[in-house]
């Protein structure tokens, strides 16, 4: 599938027709054939890398049952829906499309092949044969903002982040109060790059950061390039999507990373089985979607114990992130004291919570 | 602000500037002979992967800048040989070769994603680097930095102290009269691709090689575009292109310090500042309209074909 990629440039739809239909020619009968759309490249870290090792996952679980395919680097837009409608075209059963801007095409596709299975990530539109789901990122970055409150002496922490939508902004409040649950004097200064994937710039607001005091460095951008800064520069950093930790060896704490296979082996069967039915999956560590990294060497045994505790009490719904009270930066409390946040008012995110630094940008 | 920190953005800014440096003033050279390459974000591509992959297989930084510099000389060869003698459209053939770098680098780049580097190290000049303020700045970089410097006193004193240069910008200006004298125009805009492309393979491999340094797929996100930018905004001054550069690396630096330090302003707004300034700038410059005239090189774009 190389070549698809590296040719796209030039003449995607021959190409990729010719290798979609070349890897599905070879399934026998009784194989049930699986599309997979990914919006970048696989690489080695990062949003896709990690759905593609979940399709790894499934297909050894599933061994010679099913017959997977996968088309990397889509476009959002009318690239996608060209490249949905191959895959359903030439056979397959079940197609994981896995970016948001995918949403109308795989609704508007699946319309047309009803007895083909579709499965969303991160969109909210669903119909009788579309499924949606989404994990619990915020968990993640709940935990690790814990390793980063507890590890940080300059009570300052960095976070590299893209564009300020509900996504990356429960992120950024779950980090904060994370390491504020046990490190009150902890703020979080945040810069924006306007761009998912931009080493050079990711780079560049690493260091901005780091010469105003913060040693930690998290990020929600796709590159690799703020370990690398954390580790260039003395300072810690803490990985997403992947691990992270080859980039930087002694910086990298953590990472909250995505766990796709078990959540993807599962419809797969229920597909197969006649049991699927078009729902809408908000997974978390209890489902084991989300999952931390190994600790990186500099992260004491104290410190292990207490996100291991969390992590286990967040599994078992005893913890939640956002768990009143929990108050805006103006100090208006947002959550009350016993309530915890509900799923709706956490996709529409839109403001910080205390020990955030400046103002959120207006959309 | 402390003084460490406010050290620690210049250096940011001025490393963020080398790239562009490097590209801006290769294509600025370029088009001077008369030959617009809109190819510069391949080429640094081209720059980028094979810097990192020659530093990573042979184990020497600087085997890697040779190979990401030759690199991207080799694919503006094809660009030349369309061009220049086969005549093709400049803008259209310079299209290819960005689409083409960017496909052929990631394709080759693959197995590199993942692998790491230390990257090019700082070097302090002895002396120099004991001046106050200027020292730290300037005198304790890498040794890429220092090139981007003394390449740009190169370019400066080539093309308006030496005969080469006249030449080349008489190549630029009028072909045919620069043909009638008896120069070799194909030549020399060969050779004026070649070091454009060159000069836009070192930025690449400065990306790769010390920014960053990694290798990923587009990485050089768009900075080929903004180099081109710059010769126009520079109006085809070195001088002008080095301050532009700098204009732009400071700009985003100070962005991202002012949202460090919690200052609101939204992201975007704060995105487009260089190109807005980038604009501005090229208003005002662009009311002297003589001055434009005087260094935009007149045959830039057009095909040359010698009728003997």
């Amino acid at each position: 599938m190389k070549l698809v990629k590296t040719l796209k440039p030039i003449a995607i739809g021959a190409v990729v027709a010719a290798a979609v239909t070349g890897i599905s020619a070879g399934a026998s009968a009784e194989q049930t054939k699986i599309g997979f759309v990914y919006v970048s490249p696989i690489g080695d870290a990062g949003w896709t890398y990690q759905h593609e090792l979940g399709r790894r996952a499934m297909v050894k679980a599933l061994g010679g049952k099913v017959k997977t395919s996968f088309v990397e680097a889509v476009k959002e837009g009318a690239d996608a829906e060209r490249i949905i409608r191959k895959l359903a075209a030439s056979g397959n059963k079940i197609i994981f499309t896995t970016s948001f801007g995918y949403m109308n095409p795989t609704i508007k596709v699946a319309k047309r092949f009803q007895k083909v299975t579709f499965m969303h990530a991160t969109g909210y539109k669903r119909s009788k044969n579309v499924g949606i789901y989404l994990a619990r990122f915020y968990e993640g970055r709940y935990l690790t903002g814990i390793v980063a409150g507890k590890m940080s002496k300059s009570n300052i922490l960095g976070y590299v982040a893209a564009f300020p939508i509900p996504e990356v902004i429960r992120g950024i409040n779950a980090f904060t109060i994370g390491a504020r649950s046990v490190n009150p004097k902890v703020q979080v200064r945040v810069i924006w790059t306007s761009s998912w994937f931009d080493p050079g710039k990711e780079r560049q607001a690493s260091e901005t950061l780091i010469a105003q005091g913060a040693d930690v460095i998290t990020q929600h951008t796709d590159s690799t390039a703020p370990v690398q800064a954390a580790q260039a520069k003395g300072v810690y950093a803490i990985g997403y999507h992947s691990d992270m930790s080859k980039y930087g060896k002694k910086a990298h704490l953590t990472a909250a990373t995505h766990v796709w296979g078990a959540y993807y082996t599962n419809v797969v069967k229920a597909v197969m089985a006649g049991t699927w039915k078009s729902g809408s999956t908000w997974g978390g560590i209890k489902d084991g979607m989300i999952k931390l990294a190994p600790f990186g060497p500099a992260v004491p045994a104290s410190v292990r114990q207490i996100v291991t505790e969390r992590e286990k009490a967040i599994g078992a719904g005893t913890l939640h992130p956002f768990q009143g009270p929990v108050m805006d930066q103006s100090g208006k409390v947002r959550i009350a004291k016993g309530k915890t946040m509900s799923d709706e008012k956490m996709l529409g995110m839109s403001w910080y919570v205390q020990g955030v630094v400046g103002k959120l940008p207006k959309k | 602000m402390a003084e460490a920190e406010i050290i620690a953005l210049l250096i940011l800014t001025l490393k963020g500037a080398v790239p562009l440096i490097f590209a801006a003033l290769g294509e600025l050279v370029v088009e001077k002979s008369g030959v617009l390459n809109l190819g510069v974000e391949g080429m640094m591509l081209m720059g980028a992967v094979f810097g990192f992959i020659g530093a990573v297989s042979t184990g020497s930084l600087f085997l890697g800048v040779i190979a990401g510099t030759l690199a991207a000389i080799v694919v503006s060869l094809i660009f030349g040989f369309l061009t220049l003698s086969l005549m093709a459209n400049q803008v259209a053939t310079g299209l290819a070769l960005t689409i083409f770098g960017i496909g052929l680098s990631a394709f080759i780049g693959k197995p590199f994603e993942s692998a790491t580097l230390d990257g090019i190290k700082d070097l302090a000049i002895p002396g120099l680097s004991a001046i106050p303020i200027i020292g730290p700045l300037l005198f304790e970089r890498d040794p890429l930095f220092y090139l981007s410097l003394i390449m740009f006193g190169a370019v400066s004193w080539f093309l308006y102290r030496t005969r080469g240069g006249l030449i080349l910008r008489a190549v630029g200006e009028s072909h045919e009269a620069a043909h009638g004298l008896g120069y070799p125009v194909i030549r020399i805009r060969y050779l004026a691709v070649m070091f454009g492309a060159g000069m836009a393979g070192l930025g690449g491999a400065y990306l790769s090689l010390v920014l960053t340094p990694q290798w990923q797929e587009d990485m050089t996100a768009q900075r080929g575009w903004i180099a081109l930018a710059l010769v126009v905004f520079a109006t085809w001054r070195p001088t002008r292109v080095l301050i532009g550069a700098w204009l732009f690396g400071g700009l985003t630096i100070l962005n991202y310090a002012a949202q460090g330090r919690g200052v609101s302003i939204p992201s975007e707004f704060l995105a487009i500042i260089p190109y807005i300034a980038t604009i501005l700038v090229l208003v005002l410059i662009s009311r002297d309209a003589t001055k434009i005239r005087l260094n935009a090189p007149a045959s830039l774009g057009k095909a040359f074909h010698s009728s003997d």
